[in-house]
């Protein structure tokens, strides 16, 4: 029979993208991750609760966007190449050796990947540090935001952002960012997911949509 | 063929308690972007230059027709629906959208969107132009109801200041225009008075 009775749904041969917010952010000893965990195919949410914040070592962090495939092969290899190298140096890696290694990928395959990862951190040498490898750049920042959804709180960051947060007032920050760009990106949404690396290690919280601050909406 | 574009930022606030609101755009190379279309009610235009000046060109002289007719000022609402009306019926050759607001003795101080392909809806504030999508999260956080003269004119200039740090193609002054029931006042803050956030 050459006609189909039930042609192929779109979403399965659409690339799987992480339509995405995600968002690094400095506070006076240690850094904030925070992303959405929405999965798209094309019009379809294939995931709606994904983590993309990825561990790339105790303390760094790495969040993904960009296309999801990309963006976790990318992560797994740093992971391996960051064990490799910190058992060589018998250490912990710098966050900056984390960031090299993602800019190097992104940079030699940057014609293939479509991904576009920030890595976070704390280390001893220089404590907190948030670095954007955007296209194979490699940039530190105060903050980052990444993703679909970052063109919409552009503003807001630039307006709220302090130096030296306390570690409370810069999750509230990046919750409040998370809300304002899921409200208006169509690519981001579901539940939020908030990482907190300081020197006494990385603390991984989840917030469920209803549990979200609220703004002024009609 | 060639067709001038209005890349602008463009905003409209309104508060209710104090029956006064603001409107305001950015002027890039002397382009006026706020087209007075009765006393008490002005028209933002984005999107194609000629096809919103011709629509709105077209709405101010219906709507002074109207406005004899009825022998009282027109209502906000009546304006941005013959704008409505222009844009949904030539909705395949035109290219702009607007923000009409202003002030009328009926409902006081009113914002209403008209999207490109026709649409209108109310709102207490709205944005638009190509800068407005990175201050979707600043006025979505920021934006409270029945603010004060003072906190809606702080409000705009902020918001317009951080559009124009981060899109490249808004910039130059920031025009304020305040409508009330008692008089329209134009207000312009030059590119150095704007607030300056962490970055600069």
């Amino acid at each position: 029979m050459s006609e189909e009775l039930f042609p192929e749904p779109e979403w399965l041969s659409e690339e799987v993208k992480t339509g995405t917010t995600i968002i690094a952010v400095t506070f006076d000893g240690g850094v904030v991750l925070g992303s959405d965990s929405r999965v798209s195919a094309g019009e379809s949410v294939v995931n709606r609760v994904m983590n993309k914040l990825s561990p790339l070592h105790d303390k760094i962090y790495c969040a993904l966007s960009g296309s999801a495939a990309d963006a976790q092969t990318i992560a797994e290899m740093v992971n391996y190449q960051l064990d490799v190298h910190s058992i060589e140096v018998e250490a912990d890696p710098l966050v900056c050796s984390a960031a090299t290694l993602v800019k190097n990928i992104s940079y030699k395959y940057k014609e293939e990947l479509s991904a576009h990862l920030i890595v976070a951190g704390w280390d001893k040498k220089k404590g907190g540090q948030v670095y954007a490898t955007l296209s194979g750049l490699l940039t530190r920042q105060p903050f980052a935001i990444g993703g679909s959804g970052s063109f919409y709180i552009n503003g807001f960051v630039d307006a709220e952002f302090r130096k030296n947060m306390t570690k409370r007032e810069c999750q509230e920050f990046v919750v409040n960012a998370l809300t304002l760009a899921m409200g208006r990106d169509g690519s981001s949404g579901g539940v939020a997911y908030v990482v907190t690396i300081d020197k006494d290690g990385a603390e991984e919280k989840c917030i469920l949509g209803n549990e979200l601050p609220k703004f002024f909406d009609e | 063929m060639d067709s001038h574009h209005s890349y602008s930022q463009v905003k409209g606030v309104s508060t209710g308690v104090s029956s006064l609101f603001i409107v305001s755009y950015v002027s890039s190379k002397t382009i006026n972007k706020l087209i007075q279309v009765h006393d008490r009610i002005f028209c933002c235009i984005a999107g194609s230059l000629a096809d919103a000046q011709a629509v709105t060109k077209m709405a101010k002289f219906q709507l002074s027709f109207h406005s004899i007719q009825m022998e009282s000022p027109p209502l906000v609402k009546a304006a941005a629906s013959i704008m409505r009306e222009l844009c949904y019926n030539n909705k395949e050759e035109l290219q702009a959208g607007f923000i009409t607001a202003g002030w009328d003795r009926k409902k006081g101080p009113q914002i209403y969107v008209v999207s490109l392909g026709g649409m209108l809806l109310s709102q207490p504030y709205t944005i638009g132009g190509s800068g407005s999508t990175y201050i979707y999260g600043y006025v979505d956080a920021k934006f409270k109801p029945d603010m004060s003269l003072e906190e809606a004119t702080q409000f705009s200039t902020n918001a317009l200041a951080l559009a124009m740090g981060r899109d490249n193609v808004s910039g130059g002054v920031v025009h304020l225009v305040v409508i009330t029931e008692a008089e329209v006042k134009h207000v312009v803050v030059p590119g150095n008075k704007l607030p300056k956030f962490h970055d600069e």
